[in-house]
Parts: structure tokens; sequence; C-alpha cells
């Protein structure tokens, strides 16, 4: 039989990092309109209801929907991450196993995890950007400042980031039979605490849901839109928001890469 | 030469009480065929674990062609392929893109690995269905493919958990004929089972493993042989005897032990024995065995000839029956 033999000369770690993320790029071309409904509809909606449907029937004041947009990229980036990671995940970890192909690829047991990131980054990105364009055709125009280009992009970065932490977190905390309530209890107060549809210290009259929405780091993926694309707007400082996003990265993916490895490996 | 070692290994999961696989030593040659059995829960697939670098040992060393486990996961990564139980085929693509990418992750490259795609679907007869995708093939079709992925980076060493359980027969017979080539072609062998035809069909050694312990390790014939007897003689008669028919039948020429069966004859009024017999001449054994019933008044209603089988080795080992 001609189909054994010496093993092939082997391929590199990152070769196989690249293997595997150009397997989750090519899935997601064969499935690319069910990829951009999933990653559009939502945001488009409450573009469109909010920042066009209100505003047109006088219940929102002129200026609303450039306030909202930069925190629908927020949003989107943050939502689409996690999104991205968690439910593969838990449905790989929990019945398909698929990944246990990929934890037997030869590569660190790091550089799968670090495979999920970066494909869930990817999938974030693409999401927010074809938001520019939709926004521009459901608005008439988007707020944008060339010069702040540098904030809009380490928002975009970092919100991806973070996403992908609590996407590894989730991932690999939740059991599979509790993924609907889980995702359920958290993508709701997650969804409506990041200050996406309002600027934080415009909260300073509700000061205990500022207390809250500063608890979530979504808001200063929010904010830092803000303070990229409308600075003219409150918001909070982009260098505050910097810091902070970079501590809950750290801790959300040292945590979640840690449950990576406890579910990868017994 | 060994190119799968195991040395005193010893793996306790967190928060239990026993050790799951229990300072096992173990190797395994280039090319060999090497089965380990035990009924659920013996250890089996832990030890498995821990050389397919899925399982950190507690203590003991595991080695891949001289790669530690331990020391170097991704070396010894690149040696094997395993064949789970379950199905873990990758749903979103054709069985075809799942050879093709599994053996990009190990850096095939990519003319070679379109080739070779083509070549083991062709081999394991799924030429035919090659853009399908896994969702739509049966457990046995399923297990070939998982089979021809393995196959794609030419691992050194292929591991099997349960390769047929849950097969029907000719899908079975199927999987056996692929790894005799497998094991004809060198590729070295590994795989667990609860199932004695099984490992004494394939395999060259069994590891026979209880309660996180390596019991016996030997050749199927060997362990057979190492039973009181080779031949066995069982007999069954119309009534219930006392224990002196069981001495007489004892003292028959070339009988090394007796054993009583009950176990299927829940009602009891039967007499069934098993006589390990020493050489291979059961045959001239049931006159005589026969003339010994009738003196306790006893009419034989059944004889049936046999070999020792390796479920008689693991019922030896362990006092239960492998399920």
């Amino acid at each position: 039989m001609s189909s054994v033999g010496l093993p092939l000369e082997s391929g590199s770690r990152f070769a196989a990092f690249l293997a595997v993320l150009h397997r989750d790029v090519y899935v997601t071309g064969k499935e690319l309109p069910a990829f951009l409904a999933q990653v559009i509809l939502q945001p488009l909606f409450l573009l469109f209801v909010f920042g066009k449907v209100l505003g047109s029937l006088g219940y929102t004041r002129h200026g609303y929907a450039d306030l909202l947009f930069p925190g629908l990229l927020g949003l989107t980036v943050v939502l689409t991450s996690i999104q991205a990671l968690a439910f593969p995940l838990v449905a790989e970890f929990g019945w398909t196993r698929e990944i246990e192909d990929r934890l037997l690829a030869p590569m660190p047991t790091s550089f799968v995890a670090a495979e999920k990131v970066a494909f869930a980054m990817l999938r974030a990105f693409a999401a927010t950007l074809i938001m520019l364009p939709v926004g521009y055709l459901v608005l008439g125009h988007i707020p944008w400042i060339w010069g702040n280009v540098g904030w809009f992009v380490a928002a975009l970065v970092l919100g991806a980031l973070v996403g992908s932490g609590f996407g590894l977190l989730l991932g690999t905390l939740v059991q599979p039979q509790r993924i609907n309530i889980v995702f359920s209890l958290v993508f709701t107060p997650l969804l409506f605490t990041g200050c996406s549809q309002y600027p934080w210290p415009s909260l300073a009259r509700l000061r205990w849901f500022q207390v809250v929405t500063a608890c979530n780091p979504m808001t200063y993926v929010s904010e830092m839109m803000r303070g990229a694309l409308t600075p003219s707007v409150p918001h909070i400082e982009p260098w505050i928001c910097l810091l902070v996003l970079l501590g809950a990265l750290t801790l959300l993916l040292t945590i979640g890469v840690r449950g990576f490895y406890r579910r990868a490996i017994d | 030469m060994s190119v799968v070692r195991v040395e005193e290994l010893v793996k306790r999961y967190p928060k239990a009480q026993v050790n799951a696989v229990d300072a096992v030593s173990f190797e395994i040659e280039s090319g060999e065929v090497f089965a380990l059995l035990g009924p659920n829960g013996a250890g089996k697939t832990t030890t498995v674990g821990v050389l397919t670098t899925r399982v950190r040992p507690t203590s003991g060393r595991a080695s891949i062609d001289g790669v530690d486990v331990v020391a170097d996961p991704v070396g010894v990564r690149r040696q094997l392929a395993v064949v789970p139980q379950r199905s873990n085929l990758d749903r979103a693509i054709s069985i075809r893109d799942n050879l093709i990418f599994h053996a990009a992750y190990h850096g095939v490259p990519a003319k070679v690995r379109e080739a070779r795609a083509d070549e083991l679907l062709t081999q394991f007869g799924l030429f035919e269905r090659a853009s399908t995708k896994p969702d739509f093939f049966s457990g046995g079709q399923s297990q070939r493919v998982m089979i021809a992925r393995a196959l794609m980076h030419r691992p050194k060493v292929l591991f099997l958990d349960e390769p047929t359980t849950g097969l029907d027969p000719a899908a079975r017979l199927f999987v056996w004929d692929r790894l005799r080539e497998l094991r004809d072609a060198g590729v070295t062998l590994l795989l667990t089972t609860h199932d004695m035809h099984e490992a004494a069909a394939l395999s060259d050694r069994v590891g026979i493993m209880d309660h996180g312990r390596l019991l016996a390790l030997d050749s199927p014939d060997a362990l057979m042989r190492s039973l009181a007897g080779e031949a066995t003689l069982e007999l069954t008669a119309d009534k219930p005897a006392d224990g002196a028919l069981a001495d007489s039948l004892a003292a028959l020429p070339g009988v090394e032990r007796v054993e009583h069966l009950q176990d299927s004859q829940p009602e009891g009024d039967v007499f069934r024995v098993r006589l390990y017999i020493a050489g291979t001449e059961a045959a001239g054994l049931v006159a005589p065995a026969a003339a010994a019933l009738a003196a306790q008044g006893l009419a034989l209603s059944d004889v049936r000839l046999g070999t020792a089988t390796l479920e008689d080795v693991f019922i030896n080992l362990t006092g239960r029956s492998l399920r």
C-alpha cells in the first residue's frame, strides 16, 4: 500500500496555525451571506430605528445619530468577536469535538487558542468595517475624522481583543446544555450597559447606572470610538479607555486561555 | 526498536481517590499491532491520552519514537494520529476537505495532499462521496473517513479507540482488513478495545488492563496458553450433581481444572462444567467424561469443544467478565 511510510516533512508550528486560520476563513467564505446577515442585521436595525426612524419622528434630538453611530461600532466589534469565538468553541469542546483534530496538530495548545482569537478578531473587523458604508446608506452621512483614525483603529483592535477574551472565557466555562441561558443572561446586559446608545458622561444624572456601565469593558470601546469620531460629544478620555481596556483584555485573555488549557488537556 | 515506550506511568485525576493509571509500563516495537484490552474504566483511554499529549501524566514517563510527551508535545504530535471512537470530523466541510485540511495542519505540501486525499478516499471506498459533508455518513463510514484522515500525514504510530465498536459485521471486517494492510505496510498500531475478538484477531501483543493496572502482556496465543489448559470441554447433563462428580472429572487424564458454569442456567436444574485440558486432545475425553457422568446417574445432553479465549484469560486474572 503506497499510502503509508515515512512521515512527510513536518511543517512548522506557525504553518499549522495558519492552516487552521485558513480553514476558518474558508468556511466563512462558503457561508458569506449567512455571515453578513448575522453581523449586519442587529446594528443595522438599531441604527435604522434609533438613528433614523426616531429622529425623523422627532423623538430624538438632532445629532443623536452621530453619537449613536460610534457606539454601535463599539457594540459590533465587541459582540461579534464574542459570538465568533464562544459559540463555536462550546460546540467544538462539547458535542462536535471538532477541535480535537487541531489540538493534535503539531503546534502548541496556546496556538490553537490564539488562532481562535485571531479568527474572532478578523470577523469582528469585517463586521465593524461593513458598518461604515451601511451607516452612510442609512443615515446619509457618518461622523468621521481622518486625523483620529489612529484612535479608531485602536478602539477596533482593543474592542476585538476584549470581546475575544470574553468569548474564550464563556466558550470554555459554559456547559453545552446551558449555552442558551448563559448567552441570554450575558448578552442582553452587555448590549445595554456598554454605552453604545448613550455617552457615559451624560449618565451623571443617573449615578448608579453610570457606575454599572463603568464596569462593562464595552463602555470604554464605545467611548473611545466617540473620542475618535465625535470628539465634540462629551466622552471619557481615550487614554483612560486605553488603559482600562488593556487591563480588561489582559485579565480576560489570561482567564480565557487558562480555561482553554483546562478543556484541552486533562 | 521500540517506538512507543511507557515507564511507570501514573495518572491521578484531581479529586479522584484512586489512580486512573497505576504504574503501567510497556514498550511497543515498530510495526507492531498492540491492543490494550479491558473493561470501561480500566485506564486504557487515559493511557492513550497521555501518549497522544491530551492527558498530563502525574508521574512516570512516556515517549513516542524517543520524543518525550511532556517535554516536547509538539514533536510527539508530528509522529502520531488518532482515530477516536466517536466522530470528530469537521462538519462544516466535505470529507475530502477534512482530509486536505488535516494534512495542511501537519504541513503536507498542497500538491501532495490533494493527490493523497484522492488516493486514500479511493482506497477506503469513499471517492464517490468525496464532496459530501460528514453529517450524511453512517458510523462505519465516518470511521473509515477518520482512518483515512489519520493517514494523510503518514503517522509513525496510529492510535485507534474501540475501532469497530457499534459497527455492523461487514463494516467491522472492512476496518479490520484496512488495519491489517497498515500493519503489513509497517505502521505501528495501538488499539484500545473491550472486545476480545478484535484484540485476538488483530494484535501481535495484548496488554490486559483493569483498575489502572497492566495485569498481563503477551501475544494472544501465549496469554491463552498461560491458562491451565489450552483446550476446553464444556459438558451439560440433565440434572444437578454433587461435588463428587466434579472430583471424578478432575481426576480424568489431562484435566487441569474444572469450572462450574451456572450463570446462563437460572433454573439450576442441570449440571454444567468446563474442563480445561492440557494439550489439545479434548475430544478423546468425551467418552470417559460421559462414563463418569453415567456412574452418577446423569445423562450427557450437550458437549462443546473449544479453546481458551482472551475472555477466559481476563476472567482468570480479574475474576469477572469483560462486559
